[in-house]
This record gives structure tokens, sequence and C-alpha cells, in this order.
């Protein structure tokens, strides 16, 4: 046990330090996130409920994720490295929670820009709320990772990327959005803790059957 | 692995003399909604269509658990033909769904019905299904993956169902309610009728379209091996 | 026929002809098949005797 948590770590801190060296991704996720929510001042009528805005919160963190899972196999696929990866006497879900957990601070990353900006620019957020943007991050960068490596083995991936995640995400928006706005958020975020339990566990059993050839 | 046996000529005879039967039932034996008018009939096919593109997603997520427990050769065309009936059922059952919104309640769409609302959703991730597959070069991977991406579908469907349900609660659709109809005995039978015979029909049509597949992948052998 | 008629009409009718759609692919796929097998047909019979693939 100790030893694969080890390994999680490791996959994890490596991907952690490879990023703070190139810096490519993270800054990117950062300034997207930021214009995104900027367009949508514009995108919004002068109108528009509260609602509207925490709505178009979760469409920012959704796709402000997905560039950040585009990038999230690119290293290992550039440098040849997933294979020499999946052949380490490792357990495969290994790579999977390392991945994941990296990912994950990424995004938590981007948030904490994206949130008070948010706050600033559009409407307050109360704790379910932020509760809820942790839990739907989890799953993101659960079900996310996964996705990403079934593209990355892909022709167009970039592309397919987004297709494949998008259906996934819905019910992570549902709970989001819902956290947010809802007078009784306790539901919803019940429900996030679900969606996390279901597709992180399928996500990890899955994982080495995606990787392998 | 053979076309016809278990006998598919029985099961196909089997699903024509259903199919009569059930257009007998529905037409001439079950009576007229009183709510719903003779529009109400839709449900005699919409339904029975839905459940089966449920069956056969589950049926391709199924077989795809088989590849992946197994590694057995044949599940990854009985995976890949059963969630390509699933999306074709699938997508009947957002157009009739559709018809039968607009007879009801005069719009085309309403986000209020969840079971409309859930197959758009499954739609939306079966069709990537194909692109992933397509864009998969073939080999044990593609299968691997492609039956990992149909796991992931049969989980999808209840956790959206209950997210589509959670929605509603904040979304504030204009909500539509159609009276269940009271359904009579004639009723429920020519719903059992009808709903036997298309599932009947589905699973005709799965074993008609992977014999295909089989026949294609066996002559693409074929000619390798022949080829000088 | 009545509105509801034409409703009830369209909903099996988009069922029937998407049936028969599908009936009509699978038949032109069943046309290549069966070109093909002939193809190979003749291929297997043009091989000279002595180099019969075994299996």
């Amino acid at each position: 046990m100790t030893a694969y948590l080890a390994d999680v770590a490791a996959l994890a801190r490596k991907d952690l330090k490879l990023e703070l060296r190139a810096r490519d991704t993270l800054p990117a996720m950062l300034l997207f996130v930021l214009s995104t929510l900027v367009v949508f001042h514009f995108a919004l009528p002068a109108d528009a409920g509260e609602d509207a805005a925490y709505g178009l919160l979760w469409v920012a963190l959704v796709f402000t994720a997905l560039l950040g899972l585009a990038r999230a196999w690119v290293a290992e696929r550039e440098a040849g490295a997933l294979d020499g990866l999946v052949l380490a006497p490792s357990d495969r879900s290994a790579i999977w929670l390392g991945k994941s957990l990296a990912t994950l601070a990424f995004l938590v990353a981007a948030e904490l820009v994206a949130l008070p900006a948010f706050v600033v620019f559009f409407a307050p957020l109360d704790a379910s709320a932020l509760v809820g943007v942790v839990l739907a991050s989890i799953g993101i960068c659960a079900v996310g990772s996964l996705v990403s490596a079934m593209a990355a083995a892909a022709r167009g991936r970039e592309v397919l990327l987004p297709l494949l995640f998008l259906p996934l995400a819905i019910p992570l928006v549902v709970g989001g959005v819902g956290a947010s706005i809802s007078p009784d958020p306790g539901t919803y975020l019940v429900f996030l803790g679900l969606y996390d339990a279901v597709f992180a566990i399928l996500s990890w059993a899955a994982f080495e059957y995606v990787v392998t050839e | 692995m053979s076309i016809t046996k278990p006998s598919l000529t029985v099961l196909a005879w089997g699903a024509a003399a259903l199919t009569t039967l059930a257009a007998v039932m529905i037409f001439a034996l079950a009576p007229e909604d009183a709510d719903q008018g003779f529009s109400q009939k839709i449900f005699y096919v919409h339904v029975p269509i839905a459940l089966t593109a449920y069956a056969c997603f589950g049926l391709g997520a199924w077989k795809a658990y088989r590849l992946l427990a197994t590694r057995g050769e044949r599940y990854d065309l009985e995976s890949y033909t059963g969630v390509h009936l699933g999306t074709i059922f699938g997508v009947l059952t957002l157009v009739t769904g559709a018809i039968w919104a607009k007879a009801s309640w005069g719009v085309w769409w309403t986000w209020s019905s969840n079971q409309l609302v859930l197959f758009l959703v499954l739609f939306l991730f079966y069709c990537a299904y194909f692109m992933l597959r397509f864009s998969v070069e073939p080999g044990a991977r593609r299968e691997r993956i492609s039956a990992v991406y149909a796991l992931f579908g049969v989980a999808l469907i209840p956790v959206s169902f209950f997210a589509i349900r959670l929605a509603n609660d904040f979304i504030h659709p204009t909500v539509f309610t159609r009276e269940g109809p009271q359904m009579t005995g004639e009723m429920f039978a020519a719903f059992c009728v009808s709903w036997a015979s298309i599932t009947l029909l589905a699973y005709v049509m799965y074993r008609v379209e992977l014999a295909g597949k089989r026949i294609d992948a066996n002559l693409r052998d074929l000619r390798e091996a022949l080829q000088p | 026929m009545s509105s509801g008629e034409k409703y009830v009409a369209a909903a099996y009718g988009v069922f029937v002809v998407v049936v028969l759609v599908w009936v009509a692919i699978l038949a032109t796929k069943l046309a290549r098949l069966e070109r093909e097998t002939g193809e190979l047909a003749r291929l297997a019979r043009a091989r000279p005797a002595g180099e019969q693939a075994d299996g």
C-alpha cells in the first residue's frame, strides 16, 4: 500500500515539477479563465439574474479544465514515456491517480484566481458553492485524466477530448450550479460526492485497460 | 459463431408475428385515452423504443465487460453492435418523443421531460463513442478503449438521470405534464406485446448486423491470406 | 385525418422508415460482401494446386 502511495506521490510530484519548470499549462489556464469571465460579462444581457452568472462560472471552469486536461498527457506522449511508465512494475492505476492529483492541483490553482475574480465581477460565493467547486473539481480531474488518456491514443485528439469529456461533465455542472444557487445545496453536494465516488472508482479500475497495448 | 444459431429464422418470424399482433392490439383493441385522445397511441411505440435503447446500451456494456474480463475475440464486435443499435434506438426515442411532445403540448422540445433530456445526453455520449472508435487504430487497444467507454456509458445513465432530476429544481422550465394513461387491462396488454415485439426486432437486427460485421472481418483475413 | 392521427402516423412512420433504411444499408453491405466473396473465390481457384494455404 505504501509503495503504491509512494508511486502516486512520485508521479504527481514529477508533473508538478515539470510544470514549475516549463510553465506552459498553468499560466494558460489562468489567463483563459479570466478572459472567459470577461467575455461572459459582455455575453450576459443587463437584466440577467445572478443565477445566470453562476451558470457561466461553471462553463468557464469546465472549459478551463479541458485546457489543462488537453495537456495532461502531452509530456508523456512526446517523450514516449507513457510506455515506460506502463512497463514499470508499479500498478498502472497509480499513473492515473498521480496524474489526476497533479491535474487537480493545476485546476485548484486556476480556481484560486477564477473564484475571487468571479466574486468581484459578478456575484458572491458562499460556503456551499465553494464545497461544490472542490467536489466537482475532483470529479473533473478523475474522469478527465482517463478520458484524456483515451484521446491521447487517437488521431485528432484535441478535438476528441471535449467530445468525450463534455457529456460526462454535465452532471458535475448540474451539481455545481445547484450548490451555488439552490436554497438546499446539501442534495447537490451529496450528488457531487456520489459522482466522484462512482467515476473515480471506475476510472481507477479502467485506466490500465486504456493505456496498455 | 453462427449467424443463424440459435435459430434466427424463428426469431425473425416471431418478431413479424408479434409486430402484427401489437399493431392489432394497439389500434383495434386498446381504448383511446380520455385525456390525450388518439395521440396517446404514440406511447405504445415511444416507450418500448426507449426501453430497447437502454437494453442495447446495457448489452453493449455487458459485452464490453466480458471483453475486458476474458479478452475473448468475439466481444468487441458484439459490444460495438450493441452500442450501435442502442444509438439508433436512442435517436428514434428522441424523434418519437419530439413528435409526442408536439402532439401533447405543441412544442417539439421541452427540457422538463427528464427522459428526453437524458436521451439527449446519452446521444451525445454515444456519438462520441463512434468518433473515438474511428480515431484509434484498429487493434487490441481500440477494443479495450471502446469497452471502457461503453462501460462508462451505462454508469452515466443513472447518474445523468439524477442530475437531470436535480437540475429541474433550479432551471424552472415550463413544466408540461402528461396525465399518465389510466391504463386499462387492454392498454397494458397492448403495451407489453408492443414492447416484446420491438425488443425482439432489435435483437434480430443485432444478430444480422453482427453477422455482417463478422463476415466482413473474416473476408478481410481471407483476402490477406490469399493475396500472392 | 385529425392532427392527433397525423402525429401518431408520423411517429410510427419514422420508426418504420428508420428500420427500412437500416435494411437498405445492410443490403448494400451484403452486396459488397457477396462481391468480395466472389473475388476471393476466384483468387483461391486460381492458385496452383501445390500452393494451397494450409488451414
